[in-house]
């Protein structure tokens, strides 16, 4: 893991200050192989942006770069920069550990801890020490599983497993525990692979409310759901970033030849 | 290729699919005959074992009233101190008693033939009980008394008086002496509890396994508190934290070829090492430990890395983007869920432990050691050795007891490894 930190000079490309996270010049290779060139990427508060593209183009290595969980895979190498809210988060001051508190995660197959549906939630905030006192935890666990819609279904037996729940409520349950700990920015990646389409216009649903309070990445492999829930919409192909713009603009009058192949469902 | 026909024809067996099925039921009538097989082989051993060996948990005792006679005893008049009474002779006490039983027997060779059916530590009781109690002296008390090993022979009717005289320890007078006291009532069939608790002796009447036991508990203590934590901690650092390299690589392969050094080499190391180099006793359960550590170690760092690379990736995922830190994911996440896995591992190599002879043989813990062991540190010998040292001894009745022996360390590794099976399914659970 290695960070470029020289970027700071090319910064005339774009003004940052509107963008939650904002990505300049970004590659990541794994190993020898090159798997992003060069992407620049903002991400804004209170929005969702999708990241569509066919399969093994880049999108779930972008969003882990974001949160860097990278870092943890060997032989992976970053490259560029990543600024949130103006700061480097390649910065060697930065800490990951609460650089991932401010970055939350959903994964694209729900991954429950093996304990119970309380402690699932509960584990972010007591790790980080965000409550004092077992009510004030009891009440942020609370919250957490209403804002994720998940609480009615599961007020009678939070001390069962995380992972005797269904797929959807868990996944709903992955979500609760990512706000849980009060992040800024949460990164999906498609959230809604393994649901049904009641689960999944559930979790769109949440998105949607969620995204009044935070920045929203979402991984889709579903031109309809991109459309349905963001405002803003990344297309990547071979680990480029070859669009990036207005959901309404890159559906309806994509700029590059390859987004309008993908999008009517020409390749990919 | 679809020929026509009515439905029923083609669902009945031609004579191909009759060849397979019958090839079928061949090839399982092999494995159940192979698994048949094994479990008699396996019935035999352990019947063998049990029919040679329960009967050393009962024996036989000699049940006289002796009166504890000062004269006799060789003790003065007048306040004795416990040196005395140490050294009183309580087999003058024993043998006149039986001279009484007996007052016919009078040449010196028949007398001597007549006290040989009491075991020669058969004094010792008495000793014990007047050290207990001094007032005693000069008083009557019954005692029950640890006959010779030959009588014991012959009363669990090892001995047979139909073998010829020459050919058997015990002459015909004898086996009359023994009939008689067992008529009168004066023998007592007991629970040889001095088996499981009394050290050893060179008289396999009085020999027990306690020593043994002891030696053989303090041993695998250090060798738990030091192969244990030290496996879990390589295995950990290997599995979740020392990225991919040729050092790694190259601990892998030689943790592997370590698992399957033959133990003895392992003695040879602790003898070099441990006894000859650090200068640590000879014989003690430190050094017995240390070495069979260092043997299990590579078990238990085998079992901990599978237990641990078995813990799926995406509980690890999870954790991290919550914002644990790398520790916080091992010892919050995975070696929860790896530790039933890293147990089975552990109690298996402790298993394999117990039962360990020949590095035992290298550091000495094969000498001849009466008194149980205080510590890790006193010299002692274990169960395994236990059993070869009485499988060594001339003594007829030894034999009993090695099989003995041999039926209390098996009762060990049965509970050990069904422990371990307990362990392997809970944490078979889904997660
Ligand atoms: N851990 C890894 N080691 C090596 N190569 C990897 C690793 N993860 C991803 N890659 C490679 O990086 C490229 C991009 O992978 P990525 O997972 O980002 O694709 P994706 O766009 O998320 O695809 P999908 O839609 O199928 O999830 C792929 O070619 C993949 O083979
Ligand atoms: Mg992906």
């Amino acid at each position: 893991m290695q960070a470029d930190l020289g970027i700071d000079e090319d910064e005339e490309k774009e003004p940052v200050a509107l963008a939650k996270v904002s990505a300049r010049s970004l590659s990541v290779y794994y190993g020898d192989k090159q798997a992003l060139f060069d992407v620049d990427l903002d991400i804004h508060a209170n929005q969702v942006t999708s990241l569509i593209g066919p399969s093994g183009c880049g999108k779930s290595t972008f969003l882990r770069c974001v949160n860097r969980m990278n870092d943890v895979i060997e032989g992976c190498r970053v490259e560029g920069s990543i600024r949130m809210d103006g700061h480097e988060i390649h910065a060697p001051e930065v800490d990951v550990v609460s650089l991932r508190r401010r970055v939350g995660m959903v994964f694209q197959n729900p991954n429950p801890f093996p304990k119970s549906i309380f402690e699932n939630v509960a584990y972010g905030p007591r790790i980080h020490g965000l409550s004092r006192t077992r009510s004030d935890l009891e009440e942020l666990v609370v919250s957490s599983l209403e804002r994720a819609g998940l609480f009615d279904e599961v007020k009678d037996r939070l001390g069962e497993p995380g992972t005797s729940l269904s797929g959807g409520q868990q996944q709903r349950l992955c979500i609760a525990r990512a706000i849980a700990v009060g992040p800024e920015v949460i990164l999906m990646d498609e959230p809604c692979s393994a649901l049904d389409p009641i689960a999944t216009a559930r979790i769109e649903e949440l998105i949607d409310e969620l995204r009044a309070t935070y920045a929203i990445v979402v991984v889709t492999h579903s031109m309809q759901q991109a459309a349905r829930i963001s405002q803003r919409t990344g297309f990547f192909h071979l680990g480029v970033l070859v669009e990036e713009g207005e959901t309404s603009k890159i559906f309806t009058n994509p700029e590059d030849a390859r987004t309008q192949d993908y999008i009517t469902g020409r390749f990919g | 290729m679809s020929s026509p026909g009515p439905a029923a024809a083609r669902l009945s067996e031609d004579a191909r699919t009759r060849r397979r099925h019958a090839a079928d039921r061949r090839f399982r009538l092999y494995g159940l005959s192979a698994v048949v097989l094994a479990l008699l082989a396996l019935v035999a051993l352990l019947g063998s074992i049990a029919f040679n060996g329960l009967s050393a948990f009962r024996h036989h005792q000699l049940e006289l009233e002796v009166t504890l006679d000062r004269e006799t005893l060789g003790l003065p008049d007048g306040p004795v101190d416990v040196s005395d009474l140490r050294g009183a002779n309580y087999m003058g006490v024993i043998r006149e008693r039986l001279r009484a039983l007996h007052p016919e027997v009078s040449s010196r060779k028949e007398k001597r033939a007549l006290y040989g059916l009491v075991s020669s530590v058969a004094g010792f009781e008495l000793q014990q009980l007047v050290l207990a109690d001094p007032a005693l002296l000069g008083r009557s008390v019954r005692v029950a008394l640890p006959l010779s090993d030959e009588s014991g022979r012959y009363l669990k009717g090892d001995i047979s008086r139909e073998t010829e005289e020459s050919r058997r320890k015990l002459n015909d007078r004898q086996l009359d002496w023994i009939d008689a006291w067992r008529d009168q009532g004066f023998v007592q069939s007991a629970w040889n509890t001095r088996f499981l608790t009394g050290g050893d002796s060179r008289e396999p009447e009085v020999a027990g396994l306690g020593g043994a036991l002891l030696g053989s508990l303090w041993t695998l203590l250090v060798t738990l508190a030091l192969s244990f934590p030290l496996g879990v901690a390589a295995a950990v650092h290997l599995e979740e934290f020392a990225p991919r390299s040729r050092v790694t690589d190259f601990l892998e392969v030689n943790i592997n070829n370590l698992a399957a050094v033959p133990s003895i080499v392992y003695g040879l190391l602790g003898l070099a090492v441990f006894l000859n180099f650090m200068g640590l006793p000879r014989s003690a359960p430190v050094v017995g430990g240390l070495v069979l550590a260092l043997m299990t170690l590579p078990t238990i760092i085998i079992a901990a890395r599978a237990a641990l690379r078995a813990v799926p990736p995406s509980i690890r995922e999870a954790a991290l983007a919550v914002g644990a830190s790398p520790l916080q994911v091992v010892v919050h996440h995975v070696l929860p869920l790896a530790l039933p896995g890293i147990l089975t591992g552990t109690i298996i190599g402790m298993a394999r432990a117990l039962g360990e002879t020949a590095p035992l043989l290298m550091i000495g813990m094969v000498a001849f050691i009466a008194d149980p062991p205080s510590g890790p540190l006193s010299p002692a010998t274990a169960l395994p050795v236990q059993i070869y040292l009485w499988a060594e001894s001339p003594e007829r009745a030894f034999q009993e007891l090695t099989f003995g022996a041999i039926l209390v360390l098996v009762a060990f590794l049965l509970v050990m490894n069904a422990v371990a099976i307990i362990l392997r399914n809970r944490s078979e659970k889904s997660w």
